[in-house]
């Protein structure tokens, strides 16, 4: 990467926080930075570090990579995923003072992570954020990766996300949530899910929801194309979205492993093009600008296509255009939803790699007439060229869909609680909670519902006609 | 006089080197088939206009480069200077770490104030180092948040600190589907505002420029810089010298005044277009030979019928018989077919240009009734060839060329404007409500003007 920017500091630092998931995006992106040089794509999420300077040891802006250290907070409230990855190969990209751990865990129990773990780490989790801050140069975003279903992830995750409101209010709130499967093995998951939805709602500028079941449907997927073979051409490896990209050494991975990947992806393609450069560039803030008209519809379905890259180097334009076509067939979703039966409110295709306007526009047009878009976003596209493709990838692309399919989700998990709530099973593990009544639940559960009516509403002018709105008249 | 150009946000920025590179490879780098004394005069009459010379001879642009990221800017840097032929000054750029957004609002509201004091010294530095200033050229898209917002906030300042020199935003009309989704937004506000600052927006089509590529370049995979390059040919074409009197050899020294009170004879119509014959893709070139009359015959079809390009001309508009009253004239109907026009330049370039017989944009019919054909139309010449066309003509028009899209784009803000989809985005950055209203009132009576020509 030839840059021939003097002296202008890294740009777009974001933040991160994870929750008991391990650290695939982190992973991923060490892989893509083994080059050696310090450049601003990589500062946008690490920390160039001089190890051997005492103390703190100072921040280095350009040149070669001494030690790289992650701009991001790690929070467990127990030690043994925490403990493991700090044993692995990225133990070095971490330092304690970005942990928070504990020992006891929030036993699946929203109300112990939120109210229990909240107060008792509020002051200390807002330290460790405070100074991580103070080492980006230009704060742009938290991306805040958590589980829906269990206590952690989502009772402290969005403690976390009210903090983040009220101490850094100019500061992006992106969401990556996992949503429970409806086989999830977490019993009081439902509770979760609802208590943290309405977080969601209120504090999170962006929601990337993804379910388990996808990603796994995608791997298998993914295996039967390998195995079978029978596309007659041999998949190029490590070009599979599930696989590490460029990973050094080969080791037996597990399926969670693969399911980590796709989502490191989704977040790797989400930001290239603020990271990268391109001809038509995609800043972070631009995605809920363009995606979210309304402030609580801001929950979007994600698809990443291609999932694997066939070997031989020729790209004819029908498998280029095979990408946009899956990037809205169901299969494809990160969660379950068909975004092609539904109505879009806006869309997002995000593309790297050797792709053109005119395959852009191409494709926009060809797919068009088989979508359907909210009568007053009939145009609604957005679109970015980033020119440096995934590793192993000659093209990859992002679609980010802003579509009342995503109600889906929202209506079975409501109905989960429901069957759940009704029997009172497991409630009195909540309500000997500090703090907690059972007033929380039925708040959490009329935000809910009205987050569906309004995707009903939009539903339901489907079937009217476009109308054509009386305009402005001048007298003339 | 000099033409200070002022680049914003990435298409401002991208399209703003393509303009230099094209302007300095037409003054140094084509045969330009003509004497070498008026070669020479050529060439310094494009660096008056264009450049700056430095102590070693190297030629510098005359331009500020503004963006609120760093990546464009940081690219386009590396591009002038890889190409080694020109270069941007060091000195004349502004970037900042986090863009607009795509949110006008936040670049007009936010961005502006907040960077005004050191964009502003920047562009008054600039201005120094011309001996005379004829103007500026804003280069800025509509459809994002750092042109249109910012851009529009610049155009106001230079307005107020400098409101003799006359000032042309070259606007970047969006792809009509699928660049931003609050594109008809961004617009709305920003031609309402520039209605207010600007002297004349020269509207760039990028749907009609993607075009062009297509059937005119033969260019098979677009990109935007092929995109860029179409409508930096269009500006040059339009911007390099040309004499400044009929049998005069000498060049012409206000290029914008001049431009202007041609083409802006009254304040409500500021709205132009440009159209340049022939284009076409090398290969083709090589087997083509062009006469005036063919050349004129098309692109005064190309005025009348409002063709984007010289492909698809629907010859049978014909201008309304004359002698019949104007008045009674049918109303708006989103149908236009025949299309009138206040003013028209004709900009001739190459070969035995006097002989060209421009008899066909004289003729009454083609104008509005209140500005005699005399003072309506006039034409540009020289000797000299522009690019690598021996014979080549640029039509610069103020016209009903952009009612339909104009009205679409408001028709569309307008629909999405009655959801209330997305005005937090601009509330929360101090754009009301009660400010898109007034920038859709002021729309739809330009609409009404063009219309009722």
């Amino acid at each position: 990467m030839g840059r021939c920017v003097t002296t202008t500091p890294p740009e777009f630092p974001d933040r991160f926080f994870q929750f008991s998931r391990p650290l695939a995006f982190i992973h991923v992106l060490v892989k893509i930075t083994e080059r050696g040089i310090y450049d601003e794509a990589i500062s946008s999420f690490f920390r160039n570090v001089d190890t051997r300077a005492v103390g703190d040891g100072g921040s280095i802006s350009k040149g070669r990579i001494c030690s790289l250290k992650a701009r991001a907070v790690l929070i467990d409230m127990e030690e043994g995923v925490v403990n493991e990855m700090l044993q692995g190969p990225l133990r070095d990209v971490f330092d304690s003072k970005q942990l928070i751990t504990d020992i006891s865990g929030s036993g699946n129990n929203w109300a112990v992570g939120h109210k229990v773990f909240g107060s008792q780490y509020q002051e200390k989790i807002l330290e460790k954020l405070r100074k991580s801050a103070e080492q980006c140069d230009c704060l742009q975003c938290f991306f805040i990766i958590h589980s829906m279903g269990g206590g952690t992830g989502s009772g402290l995750g969005t403690f976390l996300l009210k903090v983040l409101e009220d101490e850094f209010p100019e500061v992006y709130r992106f969401v990556t949530s996992v949503y429970p499967s409806s086989e999830d093995d977490v019993i009081t998951s439902p509770y979760n899910s609802i208590l943290a939805m309405k977080e969601l709602n209120e504090h999170a500028d962006c929601v990337l929801p993804i379910d388990n079941q996808s990603l796994f449907d995608i791997i298998s997927k993914i295996d039967t194309v390998v195995k079978s073979g029978k596309l007659g051409k041999t998949v190029k490896p490590k070009s599979l979205v599930t696989s590490s990209v460029g990973a050094s050494r080969k080791r037996h991975q597990k399926p969670f492993d693969a399911m980590n990947n796709i989502v490191a992806n989704l977040l790797l393609n989400l930001t290239s093009s603020a990271r990268f450069e391109g001809s038509l560039n995609m800043d972070l803030n631009e995605i809920s600008m363009n995606l979210v008209p309304f402030p609580q519809l801001h929950y979007l379905v994600s698809s990443l296509t291609p999932l694997y890259t066939l070997a031989d180097v020729n790209v004819p334009p029908r498998r280029l255009d095979q990408m946009f076509s899956d990037a809205f067939s169901k299969d494809h979703q990160l969660i379950r939803a068909d975004p092609k039966h539904n109505l879009y409110l806006a869309c997002a295709l995000m593309v790297r790699g050797d792709v053109q306007i005119s395959d852009l526009r191409r494709n926009i047009e060809r797919l068009k007439p088989s979508l359907q878009f909210v009568s007053w976003n009939q145009e609604g596209w957005k679109t970015s060229l980033c020119s440096v493709p995934p590793v192993g990838h000659s093209h990859s692309l992002l679609a980010l869909a802003n579509n009342t399919c995503v109600k889906t989700t929202f209506v079975e998990l409501k109905e989960r609680f429901t069957r759940l709530y009704k029997k009172k099973a497991h409630l009195h593990h909540y309500l000997q909670v500090e703090g907690m009544e059972e007033g929380c639940f039925s708040e959490a559960v009329s935000s809910l519902s009205a987050l569906i009516q309004e995707y009903n509403q939009l539903d339901a002018t489907k079937s009217m006609p476009v109308q054509e709105l009386p305009r402005l008249r001048i007298a003339v | 006089m000099s033409i200070l150009t002022v680049q914003l946000g990435q298409c401002g920025n991208q399209i703003g080197f393509e303009v230099f590179d094209a302007l300095f490879s037409d003054s140094y780098c084509s045969p330009g088939l003509c004497s070498k004394k008026e070669n020479e005069a050529y060439q310094a009459s494009c660096k008056e206009r264009f450049f700056s010379e430095e102590g070693n001879g190297d030629l510098v642009a005359r331009a500020v480069l503004v963006d609120m990221e760093p990546k464009v800017i940081n690219q386009t840097l590396l591009k002038a200077s890889q190409a080694g032929r020109w270069k941007y000054s060091q000195h004349a750029c502004f970037c900042q770490k986090q863009g607009s957004g795509n949110n006008w609002a936040y670049g007009y509201s936010v961005h502006g104030p907040r960077h005004e004091e050191s964009i502003m010294n920047l562009i008054q530095k600039e201005v120094e180092k011309c001996d005379s200033l004829s103007g500026f050229s804003i280069i800025m898209s509509m459809a994002g948040g750092t042109g249109s917002g910012l851009g529009t906030f610049i155009t106001q300042k230079l307005q107020d600190q400098f409101p003799k020199s006359l000032k042309m935003n070259q606007v970047v009309w969006p792809y009509g589907t699928g660049e931003v989704v609050v594109q008809n937004y961004n617009s709305i506000l920003t031609l309402s505002h520039l209605y207010r600052s600007s002297d004349a927006l020269l509207v760039h089509d990028n749907d009609a420029i993607h075009k062009i590529c297509e059937k005119r370049m033969n260019i098979r995979q677009i990109s935007f810089s092929d995109i860029n390059q179409v409508l930096a040919h269009q500006l040059g074409s339009m911007f390099q010298p040309t004499y400044s009197a009929e049998g005069s050899f000498h060049y012409r020294r206000s290029p914008l005044g001049d431009l202007m009170e041609i083409l802006v004879p009254h304040p409500e119509f500021k709205m132009l277009g440009v159209r340049s014959i022939p284009q076409m893709s090398e290969s083709s070139l090589a087997y083509s030979t062009f006469t005036w009359a063919g050349l004129l015959k098309h692109l005064r079809q190309m005025l009348i019928s409002n063709a984007k390009m010289e492909e698809g001309i629907n010859w049978h508009v014909r201008p309304p018989v004359s002698g019949l009253p104007t008045l009674g004239k049918t109303p708006c109907n989103k149908e236009l077919h025949f299309n009138t026009s206040i003013a028209n330049l004709v900009i001739l370039r190459g070969k035995d240009v006097q002989s060209a017989d421009l008899g066909g944009f004289k003729d009454p019919a083609l104008y509005t009734s209140w500005l005699a054909p005399a003072d309506a139309f006039n034409a540009w010449k020289t000797q000299r060839a522009f690019n690598k066309y021996e014979k080549s003509a640029t039509l610069v028009s103020n016209s009903q060329f952009l009612v339909k899209p104009l009205d679409l784009i408001v028709g569309k803000a307008w629909n999405m404007f009655a959801s209330k989809a997305y005005i937090h985005q601009y509330t929360k950055f101090g754009i009301e409500e009660e400010d898109f209203l007034d920038s859709f009132s002021l729309l739809e009576q330009v609409i009404s003007s063009y219309c009722n020509l």
